[in-house]
């Protein structure tokens, strides 16, 4: 397929972990972690799919969200967002941002990839 | 050797021990010594230069002229004195809590600061005083021409002219060199007070001496000086009721509002304890100074030769009896009388003049450029000392031009009556929160006009100043404004009718004016300070800090007091206030603390400018260089007092404002709590799940990678367990559950420890001064090491220096062991350093690692060991400081 | 003496220093009065003698510095504090 999934996360053990999961289901996946140059890694490598955490180093998730709605050329991107706060605010806040989907940590590895299936799919 | 030659050598020893007096009494005073200048019975005789030449002489000549009504003149002052309870403790401590320089500063001050009302008295003061001046100029030349009299045949009629210079030249210099030595408001005059006090015992002694000899040694006893006023012009009590109330009611306010006595009375006043000796001890002097004067005057007109001046039997008496001893005591007291009235005049009216004319001119003309080059004392010496010479040159000038004629023995009673007119703004001040500055300078304009128009300027004669059609037709001719009968108040005595109508004038119109002038904040807040002094006495002067920045402060002490005894000083202040830390309010006490302890070693004046810059926030004020220069201190003591009220105000809501602040952000951070944990225990649960799932669900998977996710899943198991080991840890400490494990150990080892398990080498680097180090210590050595590791570990994580350097340095503190971590980095913002040892609090978003437990949790373990850990403000980078009570080292010595 | 003899002592001396601080203002009212007696004194269209109302005089004036000395001896001035707040209370 090689449909490209940016995963935007700061623990690299959950890189690694989503990383594994996605490219067995073959997805391109390209990862960078840290928030303040998060839109130039997204501009360079134009994903199908943006995962995005919402605690990082440097800038909010929901700033970084933002940030990509702004910008024309990825406004439709799908982006799925991680949290580890589980707060009904952050949900709404990430919807009102403009997440296409939302999930709280931990996560089910199934439901990762059911929700990235489901966002990148025609 | 004539008796002339012996009077002025006399004169000349005389004026020697009196300057011997006054530099004696300067040096004691100087020196802290001399309890002596501070007795009440000092502060009594300083008063009695109520009793001027005008009394000393001229008492005998009222007699002699109109009998017994003299005794009005002192009555009055008898009645104010006994009456002290009303009005002169009032006066007397608003002057100190004020810090007030003369009469003309009271009404300006209690009138919202109005220099245009200060310079009105001063004016109204100035003339009035004048001729009084030049009375006592007279009274001495006249005396010496008394004596000079019985030697007519020897030809050495000495000039008078040249006798009255000497005299002026001569005192203008004693009160320049004892009345302008320093500036300090606080300072007060021993030299001059104590000098005035003898000169009080001389003419008391000197007039009770010509007493005694007139009854005993002239008259013959008791019985027969009776007798002798029986049979004299006096023998009848034939005052007039409104002369005898009128007076009696004149000279009470003139005591009240004469600047010398002002100046002596409230200025000099070193404790309002005094006041309850005067209440009886003045009165007592006065009664005495007046005991003889009827017998003096009837002896008198019995044995001079008609036309010999009563004014001067005092002198005349003993001198036709043959008793020169006596007639030079007899001129030593009246001498002492004028001299001690010049002297203290001048000071008074030179303070007034040089604080209120001369001083605001100079600095408007200098337009406060001079102010930085400190040379503002210098000039502000220079304007007192010019303003006596010009007042005792004022006086001299007016003797010599009304040629000391009869014109001035009527001008003692005109001048009470100009200087009368500062009463009703006076106790109008004093008792009543309505008045204005309107209306104060309504009254006294009335006031001083009617009494120029009534009294001042008829008393040069007719066609002198006034045409002699005036006199007799009135101003353009309108018949009811005739000088000696306004609103055709016809053949009444001049100064009755003068006192009457103006003070009539002044009262109405000050009253009347304020009713319905609106007065501005700073009069309303100066009036209820004057009226309700009793309720709150304030402390004269200080600083109030509104603005001050403790910070900054404390930034200036380090530089200037070096950084411990300054850290110690704001500590122990910022305890007594019940704060913690480093950072006291900056309240009027701890600025004047602070600005006492710096002035020890940069002086009072750059103190108080350092201070001033930073409360101030701006440059220097002219006010604070004016209050470092001269006796004006109180233009700034004004007004940082009215500010004072407003500034309290906005110092309490900024406290609240804090403390809501600090609430706020607790609570902010308790709501955040579950979310923060939720945060930390779900980030390594995440990857826990995602590789067991994996682990569990992909078949194809490597040994490699099994045994790699399998110790992923390991570590952050690890990782969760260490979180909840803190939590419990904090939660044990915080509930006081903890069980201290007590070893002894060396500082310096312990240390070492640290900075190996923090695991910085290579990321930072930390200068130590190991000497210091060794020091041993009793204490929980595990605990204690954990708040070295986590001050370590955080000097790594957050210092932004380059390179990184943590400087550890250990010291001792008022009994404490202090421990100090500083590193190169851009420190904690103000605005953090208040949470930072609160739990889950971390600096900025930055997830540089750890939860924001380690701070919560040292504090604990600090708190659990007796000490303390806090953030140490005011240093370059991050400082934080361990502090060990000294006893946990001690044990183990 | 019993123990609660103590405050009953110190309201009195309260009460006594008031009582001294209102004598303290009547003084120089009391004394104004006095100073204008000899004024009354009339015998027929004579003038009275001005022996007698120097002896006067002078007998008031040592009584007024007699009782000045008697009052304010009891007014110290950490006393007088709460004396001064209102004069028409108690």
């Amino acid at each position: 397929m090689g449909k490209t999934v940016l995963l935007i996360e700061d623990e690299p053990n959950i890189i690694e972990a989503v990383s594994f999961i996605l490219s067995r289901d073959g997805w391109e996946v390209k990862t960078h972690s840290n928030g303040h140059d998060a839109m130039q890694a997204v501009r360079a490598r134009v994903p199908d799919l943006i995962i995005l955490d919402v605690m990082l180093p440097g800038k909010s998730g929901f700033d970084i969200l933002a940030e990509i709605r702004n910008d024309a050329q990825f406004a439709e991107t799908p982006v799925l967002m991680l949290t580890a706060r589980g707060q009904t605010k952050d949900r709404e806040m990430a919807e009102r941002a403009g997440a296409s989907h939302y999930m709280t940590k931990p996560f089910a590895n199934a439901e990762v990839l059911a929700a990235v299936r489901a966002l990148v799919a025609p | 050797m004539s008796i002339l030659n012996v009077l002025i050598l006399v004169c000349v020893l005389y004026v020697v021990f009196l300057f011997a007096v006054a530099f004696a009494a300067d040096r004691a005073a100087l020196r802290g010594q001399g309890s002596w200048l501070r007795s009440p019975y000092v502060y009594t005789l300083s008063l009695s230069i109520y009793c001027t030449a005008w009394t000393f002489y001229g008492a005998v000549g009222f007699a002699a002229r109109s009998g017994l009504e003299f005794v009005t003149i002192y009555i009055g002052p008898t009645l104010v004195m006994v009456g002290w309870w009303w009005t002169l403790r009032k006066m007397v401590r608003v002057g100190r809590s004020q810090r007030i320089t003369s009469i003309a500063d009271l009404i300006s001050s209690r009138y919202g600061k109005s220099n245009l009302l200060a310079v009105f008295v001063t004016v109204l003061a100035v003339i009035g005083a004048t001729p009084y001046i030049a009375l006592q100029l007279q009274s001495v030349t006249l005396s010496f021409a008394a004596f000079a009299e019985t030697e007519v045949a020897a030809g050495t009629m000495p000039d008078m002219q040249s006798t009255a210079v000497w005299v002026a030249a001569g005192l203008a210099v004693f009160t320049i060199l004892f009345g302008t030595r320093n500036l300090d408001a606080n300072e007060r005059h021993h030299g001059v007070v104590m000098a005035i006090a003898v000169e009080a015992v001389v003419k008391l002694f000197a007039l009770l001496a010509v007493g005694v000899f007139v009854v005993w040694g002239l008259s013959g006893g008791v019985a027969e000086t009776l007798a002798r006023i029986d049979a004299s012009e006096i023998a009848r009590f034939e005052v007039t009721g409104s002369r005898w109330v009128g007076l009696t009611m004149l000279s009470g306010m003139a005591f009240l509002c004469l600047p010398r006595m002002f100046q002596v009375m409230v200025v000099e006043n070193e404790d309002e304890d005094h006041l309850r000796t005067a209440a009886w001890a003045f009165p007592t002097y006065l009664m005495l100074m007046s005991l003889f004067v009827v017998p003096i005057a009837a002896v008198g007109l019995d044995l001079m030769p008609n036309g010999a001046n009563p004014d001067l039997f005092v002198l005349t008496l003993p001198l036709m009896d043959g008793r020169d001893g006596l007639a030079i005591l007899s001129f030593l007291g009246g001498f002492s009388s004028a001299t001690s009235m010049v002297i203290v005049a001048a000071i008074a009216l030179s303070t007034m003049v040089s604080n209120h004319m001369v001083m605001p001119i100079w600095l408007y003309v200098s337009g406060g450029a001079a102010m930085v080059s400190g040379d503002v004392r210098h000039v502000a010496l220079l304007a007192r000392r010019l303003s006596i010479a010009g007042i005792v040159f004022l006086g001299y000038l007016y003797f010599r031009l009304s040629g000391g004629g009869t014109a001035l023995a009527a001008i003692g009673l005109i001048s009470f009556v100009g200087v009368a007119q500062f009463l009703p703004p006076l106790m109008g001040g004093l008792f009543w929160r309505g008045a204005t500055r309107s209306g104060a300078l309504t009254g006294l304009g009335l006031g001083f006009f009617v009494w120029l128009y009534c009294l001042f300027l008829p008393s040069f004669g007719p066609s002198v100043v006034l045409p002699q059609a005036v006199f007799e037709n009135g101003l353009w001719g309108i018949g009811w404004l005739r000088p000696r009968a306004m609103f055709g108040a016809e053949g009444m005595d001049p100064v009755m009718h003068a006192l009457l109508w103006s003070i009539l004038l002044n009262a109405g119109g000050f009253v009347l004016v304020s009713l319905l002038s609106f007065p501005k904040p700073i009069e309303r807040l100066q009036g209820a300070q004057f009226v309700n002094v009793f309720e709150h006495s304030p402390t004269p002067g200080g600083w109030t800090g509104g603005m001050a920045q403790s910070e900054d402060l404390l930034v200036m002490s380090q530089r200037i007091l070096g950084a411990r005894e300054a850290q110690n000083l704001f500590e122990g202040v910022a305890k007594r206030q019940g704060l913690a830390g480093y950072l006291p309010e900056p309240s009027p006490d701890f600025l004047q603390e602070l600005e006492r302890v710096l002035s020890g070693s940069v002086g009072a004046a750059t103190a108080h400018a350092m201070i001033g810059q930073i409360v101030g926030g701006a440059a220097v004020s002219v006010e604070d260089l004016m209050a470092v220069a001269d006796e004006a201190a109180q233009i700034m003591e004004y007004s940082s007092q009215l500010e004072a009220k407003s500034q309290e105000l906005a110092r309490t809501a900024r406290q609240l404002r804090q403390a809501n602040e600090k609430l706020t952000q607790i609570s902010v951070q308790k709501d955040g709590f579950l979310s923060q944990i939720s945060h930390e225990l779900r980030t390594p649960m995440t990857s826990i799940r995602a590789f067991s799932e994996i682990l569990r669900d992909t078949d194809d998977l490597t040994l490699e990678e099994q045994s790699k996710y399998a110790s992923i899943i390991h570590d952050e198991s690890v990782r969760l367990t260490r979180l909840l080991d803190d939590l419990l840890d904090l939660s044990v400490l915080e509930n006081g559950q903890v069980v201290l494990n007590t070893q002894t150990g060396r500082l310096s080892e312990l240390l070492d420890r640290a900075v190996r398990a923090a695991g910085v080498q290579g990321e930072i680097r930390i200068e130590r001064d190991r000497a210091s180090e060794v020091v041993d210590l009793t204490t929980d050595l595990d605990r204690l090491a954990q708040v070295f590791i986590n001050l370590i570990a955080n000097a790594r994580k957050y210092c932004d220096g380059r390179p990184p350097i943590l400087t550890i340095r250990v010291g001792q503190s008022d009994g404490q062991l202090v421990i100090d971590f500083k590193d190169n980095g851009s420190g904690v913002p103000p605005e953090k350093q208040s949470v930072i040892f609160e739990k889950f609090s971390r600096i900025g978003e930055t997830k540089a690692g750890g939860a924001g437990l380690g701070l919560a949790i040292c504090r604990e373990i600090m708190a659990r060991l007796g000490g303390d850990v806090s953030y140490l403000p005011g240093q370059k980078g991050a400082a934080f400081r361990v502090s060990l009570p000294i006893e946990t080292r001690m044990a183990a010595q | 003496m019993s123990p609660e003899r103590g405050p009953v002592f110190l309201a009195r001396r309260t009460y006594r220093r008031r009582r001294l601080g209102d004598a303290a203002r009547l003084l120089p009212i009391v004394g104004a009065l006095l100073v204008c007696i000899p004024l009354l004194w009339r015998n027929g269209s004579e003038a009275s003698r001005t022996t007698d109302v120097m002896f006067y005089i002078f007998g008031l004036w040592i009584a007024l510095a007699v009782l000045a000395g008697a009052i304010s001896r009891y007014l110290r001035p950490s006393e007088t504090e709460d004396g001064s707040r209102d004069p028409g209370d108690i």
